[in-house]
């Protein structure tokens, strides 16, 4: 790709990026977001048509009309965002849109699409059910169809948006050993990617994007974690470090005992889950997505119905299935989902941040609404959270995904908890983005509210939790106190590996 | 693999800039008049004159614009409530329906009021309180289905229209119902419904232009139900749910909205919008329950009001501007059919109006282009 520039309104998302990739390489392409690494692979697989630039594929200048075309020259994406279809099942997702092959029948031959789906999943490791509905599996499971929509298509240059951040340690070097494997069949892997130990650890070369220009290429064995980091920000950063702060622990905020969900399958997603939070404490749970973080999570924020046991915020039990008596109690969540979940997109970030808040006198008076202190409120809390916006009236879709963390994060803390619930509250965060994420988490411990963080990112853990234990197939597996937890023990728990209490 | 140059392309737009709401609509109308124009002078007609002809039947003439409010208030109250509900998502496809039940139970509360000699404006306000009541509790039934049972709104909504239908040729033609005249010659031959009496029938305020033109009462409750559903949906905490609800149903749980009293309470507004239409029916125009098949039955105004929420954007004010347009147009094809000019011409333009203005929405989220010749994509096997 030569001299690629993007414009949209308002913003050059690409400003003259040239990138290049070689048969045969796992190539990363680093930075922060909106740095211009989404823009840059949306033009190559055929989403966006570049304003200035072009793009050579194997040497011949290529023009993408479409999508499709970009397939059909084996370019393929696995979009951070998944591109699914919820009420379909794996094996017709695989073969959606897909008119060379199995797609092309009239009459799909079910059976046959499974039975190649499976092969593919079994050969890469990428475990998930053929027939499964989209709908039905967690974060985890769905990225790894996407991975298999691209492997079916036979693509020969992959690339992969952000691919681990739903993946555990182990996970991820298997998905890794998957990606080399690829490379050395001749396939071309474009690994996008802001976490810098990975990038070093696949990658053979790395180009770093920043403000939407390439600054560097450089050979992955070269670099180390801490010169990329500075290419990516333009400045020295620190990792994820733990910060030991002076945290007064106190009484206990919420208390599950014996939980048991179920979950969209019908099957029991949270089995006999007991635990406590205390005022002031991170207590963090580990685990790959669809072990039963989203239910636990939803259990809590009274979204969803606890089948037995009982949830408890504050000595109060909350009325199950009814999330407004959870938030009347104190209780905030941070959903993993957050556009869907966490947001309305079509709405304005000033309704969105009085989401939870417009029943409250100071934002509604009697049945109307104070149109006035929403906006007011809006603008502040843009200002405080420095939520990157055009305006209260933007739309929450148009912003980036730190900005709509950001959102989130400053609704939720706006209404004074008692206890906040964070889902993978940095997942597909950049760098500086996830310092200000955990410094918010930090700061509200600090306050006294309970943190219940759910991630699956050990680091993150590791660096912000006093408690940590490791939630596999419904059950708590084990309970490490955070500054003498080993990674690889808590790893291994995580996949199943250790001893059920 | 060498694809054709020169492809037409939808694009999505990126942004929506203001002028488009204004110049696409504006840009449909003269490419419906342009092709309309073509089908005119096919048929040895002149367009020009025709134009001027429809202009003035619908706005210009002496008692024009009188009768083109006739027309537009019915649709005024059914796109209300097709807005009403489209807003969060919920397609009340039966604003027909309700319409009738609507007509139904102010007519009963006409007939009930206006012959107890009571002063009119108890009558009058009787009847709107029924018509309301009995368009909301019609839409209700869909409302409770989708609330409860998650049913399709669309296809309850939808076949309840022909169940009121049915009720409402049954009260006066099989039964000797209520609603019938049981009484008098004519009743004797042929089956007929009650007459309203005259305090229950609707006043009419004057406007002092063109020779004076009569304003329904019924226009004047549609403006008011305009006001009030504007002020609803924008400023009060209910419409704030129903807009998060319309959104992102996962985002109203999360915050813990409740769903299933929204989806009732959305029905049965949308409903009782409908409903007071049929009021204003009995009550400004047919002074009786006209029940006749062919008689306010086949006037689909509940259909047309889909149509007319639809060209307003499902904003209240802009759904009476379009009832006023869509009604003039209505208006004009009446008086425009003649021996010379064939009513299915009249039809042929007013569809194709209505076309191009839902066409061009497309215009306003989409944006065309024409894609360059595109180069050859080479197939390349891996190495």
């Amino acid at each position: 790709m030569r001299g690629i520039t993007k414009r949209f309104p308002g913003v050059v998302a690409n400003d003259g990026v040239d990138f290049e990739a070689a048969v045969g390489e796992v190539h990363a392409l680093l930075g922060e977001n909106g740095a211009g690494k989404s823009t840059l692979s949306n033009i190559l697989t055929g989403l966006y048509r570049p304003d200035e630039g072009e793009i050579l594929l194997y040497g011949r200048r290529v023009e993408f009309q479409s999508p499709r075309d970009a397939l059909d020259a084996g370019i393929g994406m696995v979009h951070q965002h998944f591109r699914l279809v919820e009420p379909f099942t794996v094996a017709e997702n695989v073969i959606l849109g897909d008119h060379r092959g199995e797609g092309r029948s009239f009459r799909l031959r079910r059976r046959a699409i499974e039975r190649r789906v499976g092969e593919i999943s079994r050969r890469y490791g990428l475990h998930v059910d053929p027939r499964a509905r989209i709908w039905q599996l967690s974060v985890g499971e769905q990225q790894r169809v996407e991975i298999l929509k691209a492997l079916y298509r036979e693509a020969r240059i992959l690339i992969l948006d952000e691919p681990t951040a739903v993946l555990t340690p182990q996970e991820a070097e298997a998905l890794f050993a998957t990606l080399r494997e690829m490379a050395a069949e001749g396939r071309t892997v474009i690994f996008i990617s802001h976490k810098l130990h990975e990038v070093k650890a696949v990658a053979d070369r790395v180009t770093v994007l920043r403000g939407g220009r390439s600054i560097a290429t450089v050979q992955g064995a070269e670099a180390t974690p801490r010169s990329l980091a500075a290419l990516m920000v333009g400045r020295e950063v620190a990792g994820p470090e733990r910060v030991e702060s002076a945290r007064s622990v106190g009484d206990i905020v919420l208390e599950l005992e014996d939980v048991w969900v179920t979950g969209d399958r019908g099957a029991d997603a949270v089995c006999g889950v007991s635990l406590a939070v205390r005022t002031g404490e991170i207590v963090a749970i580990a685990g790959v997505a669809g072990n039963g973080q989203r239910e636990l999570a939803e259990a809590v924020a009274g979204i969803r119905p606890p089948a037995r046991g009982s949830v408890r915020v504050l000595g109060r039990a909350i009325r199950a299935g009814d999330p407004r008596s959870a938030i009347r109690a104190g209780v905030a969540y941070v959903p993993e989902d957050r556009l869907g979940t966490g947001l309305a997109p079509s709405l304005s970030i000033a309704s969105n941040l009085a989401l939870k808040a417009y029943r409250e006198p100071h934002v509604s008076r009697g049945p109307l609404l104070r149109l006035r202190a929403i906006r007011d409120r809006a603008l502040e809390l843009i200002a405080r959270y420095r939520i990157a916006a055009p305006g209260p009236n933007a739309q929450a879709r148009q912003l980036s995904g730190g900005n709509l963390q950001k959102v989130v994060l400053a609704r939720e803390f706006s209404g004074r908890p008692r206890l906040l619930v964070a889902a993978a509250p940095t997942r597909g965060l950049d760098v500086g983005a996830i310092e200000t994420v955990h410094a918010y988490l930090r700061d509200a411990a600090a306050n006294g509210v309970g943190v219940l963080l759910i991630s699956e990112d050990l680091d993150e853990i590791l660096a912000l939790a006093d408690r940590v234990a490791v939630l596999y197939e419904g059950r708590l597996l084990g309970e490490f106190a955070a500054a003498e937890a080993d990674l690889e023990e808590i790893g291994l728990a995580m996949a199943g590996g250790h001893d059920r209490r | 693999m060498v694809r054709p140059g020169g492809r037409l392309r939808i694009e999505r737009r990126l942004r929506q800039p203001r002028w488009l709401v204004v110049a696409v609509p504006a840009g449909s109308l003269v490419f419906a008049f342009l092709a309309s124009g073509l089908v005119l002078v096919a048929t040895g007609h002149d367009p020009l004159s025709s134009y001027r002809q429809l202009l003035d039947a619908a706005f210009v003439n002496n008692g024009a614009i009188g009768q083109t409010l006739i027309s537009a208030t019915p649709l005024a109250f059914t796109g209300l409530a097709a807005a009403a509900a489209f807003r969060m998502r919920l397609f009340n496809i039966g604003g027909e329906g309700q319409l009738y039940v609507g007509a139904i139970a102010a007519a009963a509360a006409g007939l009930y009021f206006g012959g107890s000699g009571g002063p009119s404006a108890f009558a009058i306000a009787a009847m709107v309180v029924a018509g309301c009541a009995g368009g909301a509790a019609w839409a209700l039934i869909p409302g409770a289905l989708r609330a409860f049972f998650k049913t399709n709104e669309i296809i309850t909504s939808l076949m309840l229209n022909y169940v009121a239908g049915y009720v409402l040729t049954y009260l006066v033609f099989n039964t000797e119902s209520y609603w019938r005249q049981t009484t008098g010659f004519n009743a004797a031959v042929f089956p007929t419904s009650k007459p309203l009496p005259p305090s229950a029938n609707w006043p009419t305020a004057t406007i002092h232009v063109q020779g004076g033109v009569p304003l329904p009462l019924g226009a004047g409750i549609a403006l008011l139900a305009a006001t009030v559903v504007w002020v609803l949906y924008r400023r009060t905490r209910f419409g704030f749910e129903v807009q998060v609800l319309g959104d992102s149903p996962r985002a109203a749980q999360y915050a813990g909205m409740r769903t299933r009293r929204k989806i009732l309470a959305v029905m049965a507004i949308s409903g009782a919008l409908a409903g007071l239409g049929g009021a204003s029916q009995d009550g400004d125009f047919r002074h009786t329950l006209d029940a006749d098949p062919n008689g306010l039955q086949k006037q689909y105004y509940g259909y047309a009001g889909i149509v007319v929420a639809a060209l307003g954007r499902y904003n209240p004010f802009a759904v009476l501007l379009v009832a006023f347009l869509v009604g003039g147009l209505q208006n004009a094809g009446n008086t425009l059919q003649g021996a010379d000019f064939p009513s299915g011409l009249v039809g042929v333009i007013q569809g194709l109006i209505l076309f191009s203005a839902l066409g061009g929405e497309l215009l306003v989220r989409y944006r065309l282009r024409f894609a360059r010749r595109a180069e050859a994509t080479p197939v390349v096997e891996p190495a």
